[in-house]
């Protein structure tokens, strides 16, 4: 395991959370960490408190019990530096606002309550734009993007913000199989470029493919570990309380009912 | 020539129609800018119940000798603020919410009103607006609340903003939704507070409502959006006006028809977006 050694930084630890709403349990004793720099994929079935433990992290939800431990560089640590990308049926496309506009959003937390982003904000934010070959449509109303580009729009946010963690929500879901393609190369750069993405997915043969790490989570963690390790049919089989089958092949591995 | 440019002037001799033309104007561009938010957020429905609450306090004024736009200002507001509290509670959905409390409070107001006996004219100057009756004081009043609400829209701009798109990342960023929320809330109180007397409680909804959706079908980003939508307003309170004057019909309610009438020609002729536009588009491509 990789707690040993030296070179482990957790981006973000998990301790003893347990959270909920209204008396019902969403999540309960769930305890991981995050590596700095890669690339982690929280997966389970529907309802299984995935979208309740990004809430969390992002301090939108207050837990029972248990903290959320964010680490980053000193002084940049903390929660203003988390980058989100909601899911995209959550985002209200028909707003009448430009790509640039929202990849600013990303600088309002440092810009402070009432001041205006200024000039270095501007530049921070098209170069956010860049990064993810978006610039050329900065002038866009958003609701003019593909599905696609709508993903990398919200990606360049958490650049501008220049978040180190970064959370996603089904960032691949109703993609297309090239746009898909070019979402996981992009966050595969940013995971070199020193950047934790912690992905929430139903795509579970996409994390045995390509992900660092996997969360395997129902209320609980059933599992925590490389996907290799995760991904077995008896401990998915315990997540999802049905069986699925893992068909490893050499560089894919495919999962599926 | 000089026959036309008389017919213009006319209506501008009179003091009357002096004090209707700034009040009108005034609060038509004030509701255009709050208005702008009021249709992104789908919260026609508190355009609507705000004033109707509204008259519970008129009422209530109106039966203790206090002024009455004082009266309907704080009901404005206490109904905004309920409201709020009781759809963050999350125990009712938002527009149950909504239409419970703006009904007590309406219902409250003809409550009250049944009680009182002999003339109650002042009550229903409310109730269908009376824009040409505006005094100087009722002016300067509307100059000085609607300077205020602009102010702070424009110092919380990007707060507002934030919040109106995506309230979750916003928290999550530090900006305090919750105020931002109840302060938009009281906002659109204190918008509908300076538009009763011109409008009347039925009719303020309209001018929250159908200048910005003008503006929406015309614009691309929110800050032009407002700026179009408080020109369709003004435009909208002059020709109204004009009308009021030269047909002697009700002015609130040709400011409303002229300002709907300025959203069907952008619905039917607006680039990209109208109807005819979209219909031109389709022959040709088929032809």
């Amino acid at each position: 395991m990789p707690d040993n050694s030296p070179a482990f930084v957790p981006a973000v630890e998990v301790r003893n959370l347990s959270a909920g709403y209204n008396g019902h349990v969403a999540l309960e004793d769930v305890t991981f960490s995050v590596e700095r720099g890669c690339l982690a994929g929280l997966v389970g079935p529907n309802g299984s408190g995935k979208s309740t433990l990004l809430r969390v992290m992002l301090g939108l939800h207050k837990p029972w019990r248990g903290e959320v431990r964010i680490s980053g560089p000193p002084g940049r640590s903390g929660r203003g530096h988390i980058g989100y990308m909601p899911q995209s049926e959550l985002v209200d496309w028909s707003f009448p606002i430009t790509v640039v506009d929202v990849v600013l959003m990303g600088r309002y937390g440092r810009v402070g309550l009432i001041r205006r982003p200024g000039g270095r904000d501007r530049e921070i934010a098209m170069a956010a734009l860049e990064r993810v070959h978006l610039a050329h449509l900065a002038q866009r109303r958003i609701g003019e993007l593909s599905g696609g580009e709508q993903r990398r729009m919200l990606i360049a946010r958490a650049l501008a913000q220049e978040a180190d963690l970064v959370l996603l929500d089904e960032p691949l879901a109703g993609l297309d199989a090239t746009a898909q393609h070019d979402l996981l190369r992009l966050l595969e750069e940013l995971r070199r470029e020193d950047k934790t993405l912690f992905v929430a997915t139903h795509d579970l043969s996409c994390v045995a493919a390509n992900f660092d790490h996997a969360v395997l989570l129902n209320r609980k963690v059933v599992a925590f570990g490389r996907p290799s390790e995760v991904f077995t049919e008896q401990l998915l089989a315990a997540a999802f309380q049905r069986h699925l089958l893992v068909l490893p092949g050499g560089e894919r591995t495919l999962v599926g009912p | 020539m000089n026959e036309l440019l008389y017919l213009l002037r006319e209506p501008w001799t009179f003091e009357f129609m002096q004090r209707a033309l700034i009040a009108a104007v005034l609060v038509s561009v004030v509701a255009a800018v709050v208005g702008s938010f009021v249709i992104l957020k789908g919260m026609a429905f508190i355009g609507d119940a705000l004033p109707h609450a509204s008259f519970g306090g008129v009422a209530i004024a109106f039966a203790l000798g206090f002024n009455l736009h004082l009266g309907g200002a704080v009901a404005a507001l206490l109904t905004a603020l309920s409201i709020g509290f009781i759809a963050r509670r999350g125990s009712v959905r938002y527009d149950t919410a909504i239409g419970i409390v703006f009904i007590s409070g309406f219902a409250l107001g003809i409550l009250i009103v049944s009680t009182q006996s002999g003339y109650v004219v002042d009550l229903f100057s409310f109730v269908f607006g009376n824009v040409l009756g505006v005094s100087w004081t009722d002016v300067w009043l509307t100059v000085g609340l609607g300077a205020f609400i602009l102010i702070a829209v424009a110092l919380f701009y990007k707060e507002l903003l934030f919040t109106a798109y995506d309230p979750s990342m916003a928290a999550a960023t530090g900006v305090p939704v919750a105020a931002m929320q109840y302060g938009l809330l009281a906002l659109i109180g204190l918008t509908v507070v300076i538009a009763l007397q011109v409008m009347g409680i039925v009719l303020v909804l309209a001018m929250l409502v159908a200048p910005p959706a003008t503006a929406q079908l015309l614009t691309r980003r929110l800050p032009p959006m407002m700026a179009i939508g408080a020109l369709v307003g003004a435009l909208s309170a002059l020709g109204g006006l004009y009308i009021a004057w030269y047909a002697d019909v009700s002015a609130s309610a040709a400011i409303v028809l002229t300002a709907t009438g300025f959203f069907f020609l952008a619905f039917l002729f607006a680039p990209g977006r109208g109807l005819l536009w979209q219909r031109r588009f389709v022959l040709t491509e088929s032809a």
